[in-house]
């Protein structure tokens, strides 16, 4: 149990900190100081196992909404004219009311939610045309907020596939450093476990928040994905989750440049089916051993 | 311990007076010889300086036996290995001095990469009277010498020369981290990252390996060796420290390759102390025997342990450093100050032990007793014959008057390097590019 309120900064400005030092280490006169980068990598997998820990729990959080939202989903899809109106404009407002609101609200709210699919099915369509403020009182309404953070949020698109059926975020392509074998890996999901990633999207100015859900699955189905497009494809905010990160966001640039060169490390692969603890430890080892080979490869 | 101060500040560059120091001025390594008589220092531009104590004259008994400059010289210089287009430092590591034997003293020094033993040795007559050439060293006309005489050795001024005797190169990958000279005399042990060699003084290219903690696939690796020293009194024991907190005590004679140890001292972590920085802060940056060579004493980031040799799971003694830094990690982490590498020293009894710490203070434990006291080397308050007064640093709530607050630490000014000489209270402390020498009080 990692105490993680020691500091000010947290796990993610501890990763992204490291990753310079390692990368300043390489031009530091004398050669690469073995010792240094050892502890530094050290740091590395203890900030990234605090971080991957929250990420899970915000996943397992998010995929309750989503087979809540498989249910609202097939039952708009009933009524269509409820869909198209209000479109464009309120979306973004019901994007810009997501934002700031901690996922933990989303999390109560989808048990809440769970047990009456019908009354969302109703409240989602109603949803595009209402702003947080008109609901009026303190408490929003619970299963507005979840209908908006899953409508508002393109980013657990990947989850939201399922529901869908057809489409499949399933392809990855991973650069490895020793080999420079560049392997596309299929049967995962993009999972969004890179927190310079999630800083590049809350940095970056997020595309039009008009874009449908059409437009990502159509990104999601396309072949021969980069790591780089990858990060780029997280610029469509996920704005809720600006709130979790602190970062300095001049250092963007930086961080994607080694996100290309730990590539292996930070793309994480998260299968629906497998268990969620298994794979974060295997991750963890991977980008472990990621670290050790980028170190000695120089 | 009441200290009485009497200051040396060393700076070569004629930037004495100013507040910043070029590099190459940063002190990297202080030892005293086994006498005492000599203080070596070393320093990132690949220098060494000798200071000699002053023979204490019966004319001025008060003032005791100074510490003069005797020797400089470049020891290292900068290299460039092609094959790995990489920069070899000149930064001297570490300088362990041999026990004198003859007139002449001896030391060897290591940067990153390459050991070198050198002579010291004191010249103060030279010969006069050459048939051949004059006394300026002018070759005469052979047509003007008229007659034969015999050179005559004639006093001059002490002259201080020293020259290299021995480089016992290419045989570290890794950078060396320190040397340690064996009870023997003969041999001694240069420690890098990943592996120990033992050297024959005398033979330069040949050396043996007896730690190899290389992992056979390099992504596997967990740990590296901090530091090694050979035992005071038995020639086929030496200890190495780790940076996962572990030290292991090898015995030569059980095989040629000592990877098994035969001691292993660790303590086992504290799970309710547990941080991002938990291995950082364990690393071991010093490991130094007992003179009577009972104990080992190490040195990690927070604290200085003593520990039995009898005794693997727990230290005898743990005494903390500065814990106040402790809620500071996280800053210390960003500015590098976490990865400093202090030493630590015994004193020649065994009694005292001492290390250094931030805002150029050092920190001595008195193991009897169980005081402690921290001071601190400055110019300003060092005046020569001046009492060092006692520091405190204030951990939180009201402030007293002397205290200083522990954000108001002056981290870039840190004291990595001491030492005591082996039988008297005196210690040199090395701060920053200014080297301090202190003495216990005369009454």
């Amino acid at each position: 149990m990692i105490h993680t309120m020691e500091c000010a900064a947290d796990a993610q400005s501890l990763i992204s900190i490291s990753l310079m030092k390692i990368h300043n280490s390489r031009t530091q006169r004398g050669g690469i100081k073995l010792h240094k980068n050892l502890l530094v990598s050290y740091v590395l997998r203890n900030a990234r196992q605090v971080y991957v820990k929250e990420k899970y729990a915000e996943i397992y959080r998010m995929q309750q909404y989503e087979e809540v939202m498989t249910v609202c989903n097939e039952i708009q899809e009933l009524n269509p004219l409820d869909l198209d109106a209000e479109d464009a404009g309120d979306e973004e407002q019901a994007r810009a009311a997501c934002c700031g609101e901690e996922a933990s609200l989303c999390g109560s709210a989808c048990h809440r939610g769970a047990a009456q699919p019908a009354a969302h099915a109703r409240t989602a369509s109603a949803l595009y045309g209402c702003s947080p403020l008109e609901d009026g009182g303190k408490e929003p309404d619970p299963s507005y907020y979840r209908s908006c953070c899953m409508e508002a949020s393109p980013v657990p698109h990947c989850d939201q596939f399922p529901a869908n059926g057809s489409t499949h975020c399933n392809i990855t392509t991973v650069l490895d450093l020793d080999t420079h074998v560049v392997t596309t890996v299929e049967n995962g999901y993009l999972h969004q476990d890179c927190c310079c990633c999630d800083a590049l999207q809350c940095g970056q100015g997020a595309q039009s928040p008009a874009k449908k859900r059409k437009v990502e699955f159509g990104f999601c189905t396309s072949d021969g994905e980069e790591v780089s497009d990858f990060t780029s494809a997280c610029k469509r905010a996920k704005r809720e989750d600006c709130t979790y990160f602190h970062l300095d966001y001049t250092d963007t640039s930086n961080i994607s440049n080694l996100i290309s060169i730990f590539g292996s490390g930070f793309t994480g692969l998260l299968s629906r089916q497998a268990d969620l603890e298994q794979i974060c430890s295997k991750q963890v080892l991977a980008s472990l051993g990621a670290w050790t080979r980028a170190i000695v490869a120089f | 311990m009441e200290e009485e101060s009497d200051t040396r500040k060393i700076n070569n560059s004629f930037l004495r007076d100013h507040n910043y120091a070029t590099e190459a001025d940063i002190i990297s390594t202080v030892e005293f010889n086994s006498s005492g008589e000599l203080l070596a220092t070393g320093d990132k531009g690949g220098r060494v300086v000798v200071f000699q104590r002053e023979q204490e004259s019966k004319s001025q008994p008060q003032r005791r036996g100074e510490y003069n400059v005797y020797s400089t010289f470049q020891s290292h210089e900068p290299e460039f290995d092609y094959l790995k287009s990489l920069e070899i430092e000149e930064k001297i590591n570490k300088i362990k001095w041999l026990p004198q034997q003859n007139a002449a003293y001896f030391l060897l020094s290591t940067n990153d990469k390459t050991v070198k033993l050198w002579k010291i040795s004191e010249r103060d007559k030279r010969p006069e009277g050459y048939n051949l050439k004059d006394d300026d060293g002018r070759i005469r006309d052979p047509s003007t010498i008229t007659s034969l005489r015999v050179p005559v050795l004639q006093p001059m001024d002490l002259m201080v020369e020293a020259t290299s005797r021995r480089v016992f190169s290419n045989a570290h990958t890794y950078h060396i981290n320190s040397i340690s000279v064996n009870s023997d005399l003969q041999t001694y042990i240069s420690t890098d990252d990943l592996r120990v060699n033992l050297w024959n003084l005398e033979i330069t290219d040949r050396s043996f390996n007896i730690v190899d903690i290389k992992p056979a696939n390099m992504e596997e690796l967990t740990e590296v060796i901090t530091s090694a020293e050979f035992h005071p009194q038995q020639c086929h024991t030496f200890a190495y420290s780790s940076s996962k907190g572990s030290i292991r005590l090898c015995d030569m004679r059980e095989a040629a390759l000592c990877d098994k140890h035969c001691k292993y001292f660790e303590e086992p972590e504290d799970p309710s102390t547990r941080s991002f920085f938990s291995e950082i802060i364990s690393s071991i940056s010093d490991v130094k025997f007992s003179h009577n060579g009972r104990y080992l004493m190490t040195r990690d980031y927070l604290t200085v342990k003593v520990w039995d040799l009898q005794m693997e799971n727990k230290p005898l003694e743990t005494y903390q450093v500065h814990d106040y830094l402790r809620g500071k990690l996280c800053s210390l982490y960003e500015n590098d100050c976490i990865f400093d590498k202090f030493e630590c020293v015994w004193n020649g009894s065994d009694s005292v032990i001492m290390t250094g710490s931030y805002n150029n203070f050092f920190r001595m434990f008195d193991r009897n007793t169980k005081r402690d006291v921290t001071l601190e080397a400055s110019r300003e308050n060092s005046k020569p014959r001046a009492i060092l007064k006692p520091r405190k640093v204030c951990v939180g709530g009201k402030r007293r008057k002397d205290e200083i607050s522990v954000d108001s630490l002056d981290f870039s000014k840190k004291i990595l390097h001491t030492t005591w000489h082996p039988h008297e209270n005196i210690i040199a402390v090395a701060a920053t590019n200014n080297l301090y020498i202190f003495q216990d009080k005369v009454n």
